[in-house]
C-alpha cells in the first residue's frame, strides 16, 4: 500500500491539520479493533518504538507501539504549533517534524514565499526527505494552507515548488482555504492571487474551500440539532465529539475545520480500506483533470450529519446523492448544477451498492450539464468501510466551470487594491519581489478564468461531432 | 489438457475468483443427474483443466494473479482459502504497492516492461505443473489501467513466449456510464492491441449482465459480486467439459483449441459473445421445468435479434430471405436489426441432450455466404447437468453483436480525442497521438469488417 505525507503550513493549515489527525486517529481506532499496525494505518502513520533513543527504525508489523503522524508542521510563528504540542495530540508529533519561527509573515505573501522560502529551504527539504524515506511507497503530499495570509499562502506555495523539484513523481494535492469577502486581512486578495499562480503551475490537484461555505454548513448542522424535530440528538461517541459532550472545549473554528478534515479522510478512504470498486489517489487526477491547469475540484460532503456529532434518523439514501449536487452543500460558494461539468467523481463509503450508484447517476444526469466530449464523465469508487458511527457517506468531486466565479471575485478584489497600487510597497521591499510578479500572477489568473469561459462558450451551441476516420474497403 | 488463467487488475481478479468458485461448485455438485461413470469422467476432465492437485489435498487453481495494488489480491486469496474446496497457489501471485491509476499507458509502457520477467516466471511455473497445456485465458477489464494496459502487455508477452499455444482474452466491457472517465480511451487502446495479438476476444458487457441480475435473477441491490457470479456461471457453462462431436468417447481434450477452431475461421473476425439459457435465481429454479425445443427456440431468437437474455426478446426479427443480392440483404439486415453470424458454438448440458434438435441453427440464412453451415455451427454436448440446471444451453457466437457498443466506444473516444482532453496523461508515459490514431484505425477496420457481413 502507498503512503501520504501531510504538510500543514501556517495558522489555518495547522489548525485544519490538527483536526485531521484527531479524526484520523479516531477513525482508525474504530476500524482497527485488534490493535495491530496494518497497511491501512501505515498510509498516514508510522509505528515507532519510543523507548529506543534517537532515530529508531519503524516497526512495520505487529502491535501498535507509538503512532507518529506522517506530517510536517510549518509555521512562522509559534502559537498554534505550540498549542498542538501541549494538546492531546502531542504524542503523534515529535520535534523533528516541526519548523517554526517567531516573527510571522505579517500577512505578506512575499515574506512567506521569498524571505522565509530562501531562509528555510534547506531545512524544509531535509525534513521532507526524512519523511519520504520512512515511506515504503510515497504516493502523495497533501499540502494544507490558507490563501489569504502570509505564511500559508506564501511559504505554502513555496513548498509546493520544492516538492515538485525534489519529488517530481509524487502527487501534490493541495487543500486551499480561500478568504471570504469580509476578510479582515486587507492584503488577502494580493496574497491569494500571487498564490493562485503557483497553484495553477505546480499542483496536481487543488481542493478549494471557502470559509463562508464552511460557516453556512456548520450553521445548518446546528440548526438541525437544535430544532430537534428530526429526532436528532447529540451522539455520545461519534467521530467528531471530543471525548464526551463538552461543547465548551470546542474552539470556534473546530467545527469548520472538522469538515475539511472529513474531506481528506473520505478522499483517501478508498485508497486505504477495502472496497468492491477501489479508487486510488492517482485515479482522481487521471479521471478528473482533462487539461493540466484545470485541476481545481469543487467538493461536497453528504449527508451533513456525518460531519457533526448529531444522530439524525437516516433519510432515503437517494437524498444523499441529490444533496451532493445542491448549491448549499458545496465547500465553496458555487452552483455546479447551473454550470458546466468537465468531469465528476462520486466516492461512496459504507453500505451502498453498485445498483444504488447506477440508479442515482441515471436519475441526476438529466439535470446536469456535461461538456460535449465527456457526456459520460462519471467516475465512481466504493469503499466498504463507512465513516465512524454512520452507515454511509458520499464525497463528490466536480471539475466544474462554476469554480471560476470564486476566481472572478478574487480578481475583482485584487483589482480594487492594485489599481491604486495600495500596499504594494510592503511587498516590493522583499528581495526578489518585483511589480512584474503582480502582473504575471494577475494574467495567470485571467488566463485561467478565460479557459473556463471558453469551455462555457463553446458548449452553448450545438455540438458538432468530428468526422470519423474512413476505412478503405 | 489444461488451461492457465491469468487474472489481471481488480476486475480480473474479482471475476477470476468467482469463475473458479463456480467451477469448483459444479465439480462437486450432487445434481449431476448422470451416471457415476459419466460424472467421474467429467470431474477428472474438469480438474485437469482448471486445478492442479496439491499435496495438502486441496486443489489449487491453475492461475496467476496479477495486480499493481495489494488490496484485491489479498482479499481474493483469503476468500478462496475460506471456501475449503479449492485455493490459489500461495506463490502464484504478483502485486505492487501502487495501482496504474486508470492509465492504460502506465500499465502498458511502465508496469509491463518493468515486471515482465517476474510475471512470465510465474506463468512458466504454472505451465510446468501441467502435463499438457492447451493455452491461456486472461481475465481483464478494459476500463482501468492495470487490467487493460498491463493486460495488453502480458498478452503480447504470452504470445511471444508461447507462440503455439492458444490465447483467449476474456474482456469485461465497462458500464456505459460511471466507472472510469477515461474508459473509452483505455478501451480503444486495449481492444486494438488485443485484436492484433490474441486468438479471440470473449466479451461480457457489464450493462447486459447488470440487467440479467435485475430481471432474471431478481436481485434488488446488485453488487459487483452478483454481476461477477453471473459472468462466472456463463464462463463455466462453456469451459466445463463437453463432448465435441456425436459419438465421441472422450471429453474434448483441447478446450481452447476446439473453441477457436469452431469460432474463428478468419483472423479478421475474432469478437466472441456469450449468452445462455435458462438463467434464474435458485428459488425460481426449484419450481421450473424446461424442454429442449423451448430453450433452443428462445436461444435462436436471442441470437438473431441480438438479445442478451431471454426476457424482452424482439420476436419480429427474422432471417433475410434467401436469394437476395448481398447489398440489398445488408440494408435489410440493418433495418430489421438482424444479427448475422460468422460462426456459432452451442453447448448443451443435462437431461436428454441427445434428443435436442438444432435444426433452427442450421439455417444458412443465419450465416455469411462464405462459410457453409457445417463449418459455421459447432455443437458440444454432455448429459452431465451444469450447476443445478437440469438442462442448459450456452451459445458462443462470432457475430455482429458487438458492433453497436464498439461503435459507441470508438465514437466517444474519438470525440474526446478531437478536443485533446486527457491526452497529456498518456503522452507522459509514452503513448503519443500517433499511437492513438493507429488504434482508432485498427478498430474502424474491425467495425467496417463486421458491418459488411
Amino acid at each position: 500500500m502507498t503512503q501520504s505525507v501531510v504538510v500543514q503550513v501556517g495558522q489555518c493549515g495547522n489548525q485544519v491539520g490538527c483536526r485531521f489527525w484527531d479524526l484520523a486517529l479516531r477513525e482508525y481506532a474504530a476500524v482497527n479493533k485488534k490493535g495491530l499496525y496494518d497497511e491501512a494505518l501505515s498510509s498516514f502513520f508510522r509505528n515507532v518504538d519510543t523507548r529506543a533513543d534517537g532515530d529508531a527504525a519503524d516497526i512495520s508489523r505487529g502491535k501498535i507501539c507509538s503512532l507518529k503522524a506522517r506530517a510536517l508542521l510549518i509555521d512562522m510563528e509559534e502559537g498554534v504549533v505550540n498549542e498542538i504540542l501541549q494538546g492531546p495530540l502531542r504524542d503523534v508529533f515529535d520535534s523533528k517534524q516541526l519548523i517554526t519561527d517567531v516573527s510571522g509573515s505579517g500577512n505578506n505573501w512575499a515574506v512567506g514565499h521569498r524571505l522565509y522560502g530562501c531562509q528555510y529551504r534547506d531545512r524544509i527539504v531535509e525534513k521532507l526527505r526524512k519523511a519520504a524515506e520512512r515511506c515504503d511507497c510515497l504516493q502523495c503530499f497533501f499540502v494544507i494552507h490558507s490563501m489569504g495570509g502570509g505564511t500559508g499562502s506564501g511559504l505554502g506555495t513555496f513548498i509546493l515548488n520544492v516538492l515538485e523539484e525534489e519529488f517530481p513523481e509524487v502527487y501534490r494535492f493541495v487543500t486551499s482555504v480561500y478568504p471570504s469577502g469580509e476578510d479582515d486581512v486587507i492584503t488577502s486578495p494580493y496574497n491569494s492571487v500571487l498564490a493562485m499562480k503557483e497553484l495553477s503551475e505546480h499542483a496536481d490537484c487543488v481542493l478549494p474551500i471557502e470559509n463562508e461555505s464552511l460557516f453556512d454548513i456548520v450553521s445548518k448542522i446546528n440548526q438541525m440539532t437544535k430544532s430537534g424535530k428530526l429526532g436528532s440528538c447529540v451522539k455520545q461517541s461519534s467521530l467528531v465529539t471530543s471525548g464526551g459532550i463538552k461543547p465548551t472545549k470546542e474552539k470556534p473554528f473546530d467545527a469548520m475545520n472538522n469538515i475539511v478534515a472529513n474531506l481528506l479522510l473520505n478522499l483517501t478512504s478508498s485508497a486505504r480500506f477495502e472496497g468492491s470498486l477501489n479508487m486510488d489517489l492517482n485515479e482522481i487526477t487521471m479521471n478528473l483533470v482533462p487539461f493540466p491547469r484545470l485541476h481545481y475540484l469543487v467538493s461536497s460532503l453528504t449527508p451533513l450529519y456525518t460531519l457533526a456529532d448529531v444522530n439524525v434518523p437516516s433519510r432515503r439514501l437517494d437524498q444523499m446523492f441529490s444533496d451532493a449536487f445542491s448549491k448549499d452543500h458545496q465547500l465553496i460558494r458555487a452552483d455546479p448544477k447551473h454550470c458546466l461539468y468537465l468531469a465528476c467523481a462520486l466516492l461512496v463509503r459504507g453500505n451502498v451498492h453498485v445498483s444504488d450508484l447506477r440508479r442515482n447517476i441515471e436519475r441526476l444526469k438529466p439535470s446536469l450539464r456535461f461538456v460535449s466530449w465527456n457526456q459520460e464523465g462519471w467516475k465512481t469508487g466504493l469503499c466498504s468501510v463507512p465513516p465512524v458511527g454512520h452507515s454511509h457517506s458520499l464525497l463528490t468531486l466536480a471539475n466544474n466551470t462554476c469554480v471560476k466565479h470564486t476566481f472572478l471575485e478574487l480578481k475583482e478584489r485584487f483589482m480594487r487594491l492594485y489599481k491604486k497600487k495600495a500596499h504594494l510597497h510592503h511587498y516590493l521591499h522583499t528581495d526578489g519581489m518585483e511589480q512584474s510578479c503582480f502582473s504575471e500572477a494577475l494574467s495567470s489568473l485571467s488566463d485561467l478564468i478565460e479557459e473556463y469561459n471558453q469551455l462555457d462558450v463553446t458548449n452553448c451551441g450545438p455540438a458538432i461531432d468530428p468526422p470519423r476516420l474512413k476505412i478503405a474497403m | 489438457m489444461s488451461v492457465i488463467t491469468i487474472q489481471l487488475g481488480q476486475c480480473g481478479n474479482q471475476v477470476g475468483r468467482e469463475v473458479f468458485h463456480a467451477i469448483s461448485k459444479d465439480l462437486h455438485s450432487t445434481h449431476g443427474l448422470c451416471s457415476r461413470k459419466e460424472n467421474d469422467a467429467y470431474q477428472a476432465a474438469s480438474k485437469e483443466r482448471f486445478f492442479s492437485q496439491e499435496e495438502t489435498g486441496v486443489p489449487a487453481a491453475r492461475a496467476v494473479l496479477v495486480d499493481m495494488e495489494p488490496k484485491v489480491i489479498g482479499q481474493t486469496l483469503s476468500m478462496a482459502l475460506k471456501s475449503g474446496s479449492w485455493k490459489y497457489d500461495d506463490q502464484s501471485h504478483f502485486c505492487q504497492k501502487q495501482g496504474s491509476g486508470n492509465n492504460w499507458a502506465n500499465g502498458y509502457c511502465v508496469h509491463g516492461p518493468k515486471h515482465k520477467e517476474v510475471i512470465m516466471d510465474l506463468v512458466q511455473k504454472e505451465a510446468e505443473k501441467c502435463d499438457r497445456l492447451s493455452g491461456f485465458l486472461t481475465l481483464l477489464s478494459m476500463a482501468g489501467g492495470t487490467g487493460s494496459g498491463l493486460g495488453a502487455f502480458v498478452t503480447e508477452s504470452l504470445r511471444d513466449a508461447y507462440p503455439t499455444l492458444f490465447l483467449l482474452n476474456h474482456v469485461i466491457w465497462p458500464y456505459g456510464l460511471g466507472e472510469v472517465i477515461v474508459q473509452n480511451y483505455n478501451s480503444v487502446l486495449t481492444l486494438s492491441h488485443l485484436y492484433q495479438t490474441s486468438d479471440a476476444l470473449l466479451v461480457h458487457e457489464n450493462d447486459a449482465i447488470h440487467k440479467i441480475c435485475a430481471q432474471l435473477m431478481n436481485i434488488k441491490q446488485i453488487s459487483f459480486q452478483d454481476v461477477n457470479q453471473v459472468i462466472a456461471h456463463q464462463l463455466g457453462s462453456i469451459f466445463q467439459p463437453a463432448y465435441s462431436s456425436d459419438g465421441a468417447s472422450q471429453y474434448s481434450r483441447s478446450p481452447l483449441g476446439d473453441l477457436m477452431e469452431a469460432l474463428v475461421p478468419h483472423p479478421e473476425f475474432k469478437m466472441l459473445g456469450l449468452r445462455n439459457i435458462p438463467q434464474m435465481s435458485e428459488n425460481s429454479l426449484a419450481f421450473s421445468t424446461f424442454a429442449w425445443p423451448g430453450l433452443l427456440k428462445h436461444l435462436r431468437q436471442m441470437l438473431i435479434a441480438n438479445a442478451k437474455m431471454e426476457e424482452g426478446i424482439d420476436w419480429q426479427v427474422r432471417p433475410p430471405l434467401p436469394g437476395l443480392p448481398p447489398s440489398q440483404k445488408q440494408s435489410l439486415n440493418r433495418t430489421a436489426h438482424f444479427n448475422t453470424s460468422i460462426a456459432n458454438l452451442i453447448t448443451l448440458r443435462g437431461k436428454d441432450v441427445q434428443t435436442a434438435d438444432l435444426g433452427g441453427f442450421r439455417d444458412p440464412a443465419l450465416y455469411t455466404s462464405w462459410l457453409s453451415v457445417q463449418d459455421a455451427l459447432a455443437v458440444w454436448k454432455t448429459p452431465r447437468a451444469f450447476n443445478k440446471y437440469e438442462k442448459s444451453a450456452s451459445l458462443v457466437s462470432n457475430s455482429q453483436f458487438l458492433l453497436k457498443p464498439l461503435d459507441g466506444v470508438v465514437a466517444k473516444a474519438w470525440k474526446m480525442f478531437a478536443s485533446k482532453a486527457y491526452v497529456h496523461r498518456y503522452t507522459k508515459f509514452g503513448i503519443e497521438e500517433e499511437d492513438f490514431l493507429d488504434c482508432f484505425t485498427t478498430l474502424e477496420q474491425v467495425i467496417a469488417s463486421y458491418s459488411s457481413l
